[in-house]
């Protein structure tokens, strides 16, 4: 299972993660719906690219701009967060959507926690697989902590003061300057 | 001030919510510590070495008597009847019990305040001139900026989770007094040539492990571009500051290590396609919070009032009060009046819940019902009628906050030390009170003049140690003992400097003579009207370094007098140092 969309849904796609002894060159990458690391989709481009679904995952140290021109190709970009405090993922989310333009799911994957999710939706992640430790239920709680934001992202183009209509006050007085 | 409309309340109490349901599952263990820790962090709760410290953010140091008197009534209700004003313009409680600490936040949102992003790795409370508006060497008045920066960054998505905390300070007159050269982003609003308004923008200054002052990114960014330039710093920051090491992950190191030149590129780079667009700031917006800021209604005075005029030919401690404590005001016939919370024998910084009651009438009767917090630790009342001088220190002298010590040896900067914070080597409260006790002759003070003794506890140098004329910071020397290496020549403001450290470090018992001699090289040396930096500059550090480890330092044991009043010193003492934070 896994949030997508602000829902509870399940899921069938299957994150491949190298072990030890394994290559992004020499690595079986198993039939179907599967997310590959960045090396793997790298090394193995030629052929992963002929299969019918495509998913790819950034670390927190890889760059989104090693997918740029091809971010198309991919149903479903994961982007891993090694540990919640890692916040390099915000950026990298970010960049993907604003930058290299890619529209499909994006999923915060590794350490999510329900109190970091209001941010990580705000940056561009439509989908969200908690730590299985976590009940999936409470955490959804997480997309909704707040109900106004002051500044743009990726999930509001429009800064508070250029959206609404803010209270000022007749001012009384000489100014200031 | 600057006051919340609907949007504001909402965003604030929808935190307070969301902090309350994080403290209920972190007492029914569905939250491990681990991962409360940064939760609570960010909501300015720090568990220390007695109980939690909760940090309230008073944004840029403006605080109003109401505000005022809700800290007063957390101190009786939740805390132990004082608090503690920091170097960064904020407010602590020490002893603080986890489970209130959401009633305390909801009791904070009632009068517009909070604790959101006083800790964290994430941008803090901005930081600016406490003399802002009613300065007179002032250019552009930086609170509206700074307002319009704090709601920016208020729970910014992208910058939630940095490599490490970050400091952003803004200053708006001639002379520096919010220390921009020490700060992660450091901005001077100014004016060019044409009379536009804009910012030089300083970036990757700092002090801690690594003091360092600040480079020059930006020497004229328009004000309309100050929130998307800054978003551009801190994405390059946040993707390529340091995560190994927390000591190295600071913006300076990244700045330092890649060099400004060519972390300028890389945020030109990122910038290049946020430059103009809706995150621009608009003029609408601008006035909208700037009439917020406008001047209170001041009333037509002579310049110099007759009757303080004739006051301090007749009393002298008031005559010194007006010399150290007043300082001059834009508007004739009014002054700017420092409230000085360094008596001799009270922790530097500290206030009572009595005091903070009485502060708050005073600004309702004497200034418009506004204060302000220094970054040296002391409040403000910004707009005082000089026919209320007299009335105003008399009450002030009543209640223990009229020192005339302002910008003396006795104003000293220090943070809290080892009796509370588990980061610290050593204590620093005990020890600005006992160099306080060795000097407390108003008349020498008053002979060594201006002078700056900024102390911390440990490399953290929260206590500004080594931007201090003299610098004072506690080390780890393994043995837990306590130990203090002591730097001269440091200073703030526009020729900021970091301090040279003169030698090996001294016990505790030792530091009151170190002050000693170093006073007494200055003393020695000076040309007439010679302040002590000034001093240190021409002669440089070696006249210092050289008589103060001339001989040896002896005392006399006063060892286990106890140093401060709440705090048990064992005869053995060690530092307690617990786990970070």
């Amino acid at each position: 299972m896994i949030i997508k969309n602000k829902a509870v849904v399940s899921d069938d796609w299957t994150i491949l993660r190298l072990s030890e002894n394994e290559t992004p060159e020499s690595v079986t990458v198993p039939v179907g719906k599967i997310i590959v690391p960045l090396k793997v989709w790298q090394a193995q481009r030629a052929t992963l690219q002929n299969r019918a679904e495509r998913g790819v995952w950034l670390a927190s140290n890889e760059r989104p701009e090693e997918l740029k021109g091809e971010v198309e190709k991919f149903d479903v970009i994961a982007v891993d967060f090694p540990k919640f405090a890692d916040g390099r993922g915000y950026s990298i989310a970010y960049n993907l959507r604003a930058r290299l333009g890619y529209v499909g799911e994006l999923r915060a994957i590794g350490d999510v926690l329900r109190d970091q999710m209001f941010y990580m939706q705000r940056v561009g992640f439509d989908a969200f697989a908690p730590r299985p430790d976590k009940n999936i239920h409470d955490a959804l709680k997480g997309l909704t902590d707040f109900s106004e934001t002051y500044q743009t992202s990726l999930d509001q183009k429009l800064p508070l003061f250029r959206r609404v209509k803010r209270d000022g006050i007749a001012t009384a007085g000489s100014t200031n300057e | 001030m600057y006051k919340y409309d609907v949007y504001d309340h909402q965003i604030v109490d929808e935190r307070v919510a969301q902090y309350r349901d994080q403290v209920r599952r972190r007492l029914s263990d569905e939250l491990t510590e681990d991962e409360f820790r940064p939760l609570r962090l960010q909501n300015g709760l720090y568990m220390q070495i007695h109980a939690y410290m909760l940090r309230i953010a008073v944004p840029y140091g403006l605080v109003s008597s109401a505000q005022m008197r809700m800290f007063a009534h957390i101190a009786r209700k939740y805390d132990r009847g004082y608090g503690h004003f920091t170097t960064r313009q904020n407010l602590q409680f020490n002893w603080i019990k986890l489970e209130e600490t959401p009633d305390i936040l909801a009791d904070l949102a009632t009068v517009e305040m909070h604790g959101i992003q006083t800790s964290g790795n994430c941008i803090r409370n901005i930081t600016s001139d406490e003399y802002a508006g009613v300065a007179a060497d002032e250019i552009i008045d930086p609170r509206p900026y700074a307002e319009i920066l704090r709601q920016w960054s208020t729970f910014h998505p992208e910058f939630a989770y940095l490599p490490r905390k970050f400091k952003i300070a803004i200053n708006g007159a001639a002379e520096d007094r919010a220390a921009i050269a020490v700060h992660d982003i450091g901005l001077s609003v100014l004016k060019n040539e044409q009379g536009e308004i804009g910012f030089r923008v300083l970036v990757g200054g700092g002090t801690a492990r690594t003091p360092i002052i600040g480079s020059e990114i930006c020497d004229f960014l328009p004000w309309q571009h100050m929130l998307t330039y800054i978003e551009s710093i801190m994405r390059v920051y946040n993707q390529y500051g340091r995560r190994d090491n927390m000591y190295k992950s600071r913006i300076k190191i990244l700045v330092k290590a890649i060099g400004i030149e060519e972390f300028k590129r890389q945020v030109e780079a990122d910038w290049a396609d946020i430059k103009n667009g809706p995150g621009t700031l608009t003029v609408e917006e601008l006035n909208r919070v700037a009439a917020y800021f406008t001047a209170p209604v001041y009333e037509t005075l002579p310049a110099n009032d007759p009757g303080v005029a004739l006051y301090k030919t007749e009393n002298k401690a008031f005559a010194n009060w007006l010399q150290r404590n007043v300082k001059p005001h834009k508007i004739p016939g009014y002054a700017v009046v420092v409230l000085s919370l360094k008596k001799t024998g009270i922790a530097p910084g500290d206030a009572s819940a009595e005091q903070m009651d009485v502060v708050a009438d005073l600004a309702d009767r004497f200034s418009f019902g506004e204060l302000r917090v220094t970054h040296k630790q002391n409040l403000v009342l910004a707009d005082v009628k000089q026919s209320d001088l007299i009335s105003l220190w008399k009450e002030a002298a009543e209640h223990g906050m009229a020192s005339p010590n302002i910008g003396l040896l006795t104003d000293i900067i220090c943070c809290p030390g080892a009796d509370f914070c588990t980061l610290a080597f050593a204590r620093s409260i005990p020890l600005a009170k006992m160099i306080a006790e060795r000097f407390d002759n108003l008349d020498f003070q008053h002979d060594i003049g201006e002078i700056e003794l900024n102390m911390s506890g440990c490399v953290n140098a929260c206590g500004h140690n080594h931007v201090g004329h003299i610098g004072v910071i506690g080390v780890d020397k393994k043995d837990g003992g306590e130990w203090y290496q002591v730097s001269v020549g440091g200073a703030q403001g526009n020729d900021a400097a970091i301090g040279k450290i003169i030698g090996p470090s001294f016990n505790f018992q030792q530091m009151p003579e170190v002050i000693d001699r170093l006073l007494h090289v200055y003393v020695r040396e000076r040309l007439e009207e010679e302040l002590f930096i000034e001093t240190v500059n021409r002669i440089g550090v070696t006249p210092f370094k050289e008589y103060v480890y001339a001989t040896p330092i002896n005392v006399e044991d006063t060892v286990d007098k106890d140093a401060y009043g709440f705090i048990e010193k064992p005869d053995n003492y060690t530092v307690q140092r617990k786990s970070r934070f």
